[in-house]
């Protein structure tokens, strides 16, 4: 599908998600809350069959969180970029994990570099940093004297 | 190295493996659950070498970021700065002469060259097969003579800058790999006689670690670990980048699914570089090595992905920018995070010996998956 | 030496062992009563069975590291001596200075009893080779059936030190292996047997003189060879060399069921597997390859009188040396099977060819259609 067709076929399946412009992929900006339902009908309806989710990131705005999940599909070669913003204080966004697989690792990532929390995650522990580790080491406030030199 | 931790409740062991390995592939530690002597969980524990390079890059210029991803997937560095270098060129709308595109895909074809003949010979040596690594080296010997004198290293080369290319090529270059490719192309004939139509090698990989075309999607798994399950992935293929559009070459796809597919995508995308190596090297078009650039680079407010082909798989490089001269957040999609969350499914019922031949073929590299 | 030589050949060159042999114990039965001039033998053949076993020792494992080095592209050890002939007796220097350690907890008699049983198991089968005419220690009249029993010896010395070492690693390996070497006895003794059909006698000396006229591989043509590979096959993975070497691979359980030993001891292990070597390929190149006779064929006596000019004991040495170098050359060329594939191969194909087998040299023997 082209970038027209799949702005349009979104705009009809998910009339609350807002679209971002001058951006090379279609990113839709969409409510976290609604994100397990969206992500379904992305994954599961004929047409869209998003089944390639290559990078999931969280970046950090100081005020807020934004989720970033870039997906394609395999069979009809479009790329979809989708973006929930989330409070910065208790992040926390449903998991994706059981609709694609990958997830389960990037998410273990973003929690253990930015504290967000997945609900219904099968296995939410650190990835990178050892169990006790205070802190979430990629927020933009994250203080480490020990570690972190600042030139 | 391998010592027990506990005894679960149903009488299985949990066994540990690695951290240190007397493998090839980095500081990686699987805590295993066995039956017996067949696997019931494999779990990684991660973050031996893990360097926050995402943050460290929040504090480099445009310029200097590009060379910490040389660190990450050392085996094919050339071909993470290229990646690195097509964002900040897609973000500054530099275009870049057709020189240095051309320069820049014959030394992506000789490090993925390079990695595949250094993974050949960790996989042999891995599963028991104790000359092949040797061969290998010999091989790579030529490839790193190459890059040492165009690029100054055997390793990490540093040698793409945003626009271009450092320096020009060194004058014997083409001599030397039109040697190398006459060299290379008897011996890869050798390493099948070797290795791939060997019977007990055949024995070892038929059969073990399957991953179907549907697991490998949604595992996100890319480069040779899906296309040995028949997923038809190869960024040069769908979304050609430099001049890989005006090239021939094919993407190798089996239907396997288990570690001799895989085995054999990595062979057949040997040849395929050889050949890809073949087209160019006579076909370098004169011109500038680098196209004018500001000392200083500000990539404007926005986002800008750009996804490359390294030997790995999908190496993708996602920089949210603020307009300063430093990147306000970078995302490395390191292909191997995603190849190895595929592991823990490939390995259930098999034994340990078949874990070693599935990491294998996997080609992990773990500060690729740490950064 | 208590020579019991029933041959007739009359062809004696100038450098034959058996004039040394018979001069000395001529001199001894001269110069004491008949009960000190045996005893005095007996002292001499053991302290040349040890002295034949360091030397053995010594340059079997240099042969390995130097056969290993060139098959690798290397050169091996080429410091300690004039190119690095001296090398295993700084190895065994350093090994004897190193501290014995003995595991916590481990049965002490036992552990220390076990590499002994093995060094000893490998002493003892030395008496029946014939090395050269004339030249064996003890020419009994079952000779070949010593051999195989007493090798089976070895067994109950790696299980000890699997047992003795309270470890639960090294008894997975000690069990791995033994269960191994009792497998691929019973194909290893099928070819024996299919050649003993041939010449009627277990006495090693007859089974040489039967090979007068040409060697067994030649005259029992099919089922002689057939008896001769699946022999190489069973012997490689009774020494548990490679490709059969599971049990010591350091990428699975630790280093078998020697892990707990170090010093001498390890040594002596060590040691042992090497002179297992030497006696298989002995045994080997007895059986089929004529052991000390010359290459003759027929009645070509032109022929055969040039080969005569030969020593036995340089055919009987290069003859096994070429035995040990083909089973060096398998450890350095394949993978390594795992150890259900290693089952499989002997109780689902080895042993029912073997048996096959031997029916058919049976009837080959009765029928008299070999030459």
């Amino acid at each position: 599908m082209t970038k027209e067709e799949l702005k349009s076929r979104l705009g009809e399946l998910l009339p609350s998600a807002t679209f971002e412009e001058g951006t090379e992929w279609t990113t839709i900006m969409i409510d976290p809350s609604a994100w397990k339902g969206i992500a379904r009908q992305l994954r599961f309806t004929p047409g869209l069959d998003l089944d390639y989710l290559f990078c999931l990131s969280c970046v950090d705005w100081k005020t807020h969180f934004t989720m970033v999940y870039h997906m394609e599909s395999t069979l009809h070669r479009h790329i979809l970029v989708v973006k929930a913003k989330l409070d910065r204080s208790d992040p926390e966004i449903a998991t994706v994990s059981d609709i694609w697989r990958t997830a389960e690792f990037h998410e273990r990532e973003a929690y253990d570099l930015f504290g967000v929390r997945f609900t219904d995650h099968p296995d939410l522990r650190r990835l990178f940093m050892t169990e006790e580790w205070k802190g979430w080491p990629l927020r933009k406030d994250y203080e480490d004297p020990v570690n972190m030199i600042k030139l | 190295m391998i010592e027990e931790l506990s005894t679960t409740e149903q009488g299985e062991l949990v066994i540990n493996i690695g951290p240190q390995h007397p493998s090839t592939h980095g500081v990686l530690h699987l805590i295993i659950t066995l039956n017996g002597e067949t696997i019931r969980k494999v779990e990684p524990h991660l973050g031996y070498i893990h360097r926050s390079i995402e943050k460290m890059c929040e504090s480099l210029s445009y310029r200097q970021f590009i060379y910490v991803t040389s660190r990450m997937d050392y085996l094919s560095s050339h071909i993470n700065n290229h990646g690195c270098a097509l964002c900040v060129e897609k973000g500054l709308q530099i275009e870049v002469p057709p020189r240095a595109k051309v320069i820049r895909v014959l030394m992506d074809e000789l490090t993925r060259m390079a990695s595949h003949q250094l993974w050949w010979g960790a996989l042999a040596m891995d599963v028991g097969a104790l000359t092949p690594f040797f061969h290998a080296f010999r091989e790579r010997e030529a490839i790193n003579d190459i890059m040492e004198e165009t690029c100054g290293a055997r390793l990490t080369m540093n040698y793409i800058v945003p626009g271009g290319v450092m320096i020009d090529l060194h004058p014997n270059f083409q001599h030397k790999v039109k040697e190398f490719i006459t060299l290379f192309s008897s011996k890869i004939d050798e390493y099948d006689d070797l290795v791939t139509d060997n019977v007990i090698f055949r024995g070892r990989m038929e059969g073990v670690g399957y991953l179907s075309k549907e697991d490998a999607i949604s595992y996100g798994c890319s480069g040779p670990t899906a296309r040995g399950s028949g997923v038809s992935c190869d960024i040069r293929k769908l979304y050609p980048y430099e001049v890989y559009e005006q090239l021939k070459f094919e993407e190798i796809r089996v239907t396997g699914g288990d570690c001799y597919a895989r085995y054999l995508v990595r062979m057949g995308e040997m040849r395929q570089s050889l050949s890809i190596i073949g087209q160019l090297i006579d076909n370098i078009p004169e011109g500038e090595f680098q196209a004018k650039t500001k000392a200083v680079l500000k990539l404007p407010k926005g986002e800008f992905y750009s996804r490359v082909e390294t030997a790995r798989g999908e190496f993708g490089v996602y920089i949210v920018s603020e307009g300063g001269t430093t990147p306000y957040r970078i995302k490395f999609r390191s292909p191997g995070f995603s190849n190895l969350s595929a592991l823990d499914h490939m390995a259930r019922g098999h034994k340990i010996g078949d874990l070693v031949a599935i990491m294998g073929t996997l080609d992990l590299v773990i500060p690729d998956i740490d950064r | 030496m208590l020579a019991a030589c029933r041959l007739k050949l009359a062809a004696y060159t100038m450098f034959s062992i058996e004039n040394i042999t018979h001069s000395i114990d001529a001199w001894l039965y001269r110069q004491f009563n008949p009960s000190m001039a045996l005893l005095l033998e007996s002292l001499i053949v053991g302290l040349c069975a040890i002295g034949l076993f360091t030397v053995l020792g010594l340059v079997l494992v240099l042969m390995e590291r130097k056969v290993s080095a060139y098959m690798q592209i290397r050169l091996g050890p080429n410091r300690v001596g004039p190119g690095g002939s001296l090398q295993t007796v700084a190895d065994t220097l350093k090994l004897a200075m190193k501290e014995g350690l003995t595991p916590d907890g481990a049965d002490g008699f036992l552990f220390n009893l076990a590499p002994y049983i093995v060094i000893s198991v490998a002493m003892m089968i030395l008496a029946p080779v014939a090395f050269a005419r004339g030249f064996q220690i003890w020419d009994l009249n079952i000779g070949v059936l010593y051999v195989t029993a007493v090798s089976s010896l070895s067994v109950i010395g790696i299980l000890m030190a699997g047992w003795a070492s309270n470890n639960k690693y090294s008894l997975l390996g000690a069990m791995r292996s033994g269960a191994q070497i009792v497998s691929y006895e019973l194909s290893a003794g099928l070819s024996i047997i299919s050649i003993i059909v041939l010449t009627g006698s277990l006495r090693i000396s007859d089974i040489i003189a039967s090979q007068q006229d040409g060697w067994w591989i030649f005259k029992g043509h099919i089922p002689a060879i057939i008896s001769f590979v699946i022999f190489i096959i069973a012997v490689t993975a009774e020494t548990n060399r490679a490709p059969f070497d599971l049990a010591e691979a350091e990428s699975e359980l630790t280093a078998g069921f020697h892990t707990e030993y170090s010093g001498m001891k390890f040594a002596l292990f060590f040691l042992a597997e090497y002179v297992n070597i030497f006696i298989v390929c002995a045994i080997g190149s007895t059986l089929f390859l004529g052991g000390w006779m010359p290459l003759h064929i027929g009645h070509w006596s032109g022929f055969n009188h040039i080969m005569d000019f030969i020593p036995s004991s340089i055919w009987f040495l290069g003859k096994t040396f070429s035995l040990i170098f083909l089973i060096m050359w398998f450890r350095w060329t394949f993978p390594r099977l795992r150890i259900d594939q290693l089952l499989n191969l002997e109780w689902k194909y080895l042993l029912p060819i073997s048996m096959f087998n031997l029916l058919l040299m049976t009837l080959i023997a009765i029928k008299g259609w070999h030459f």
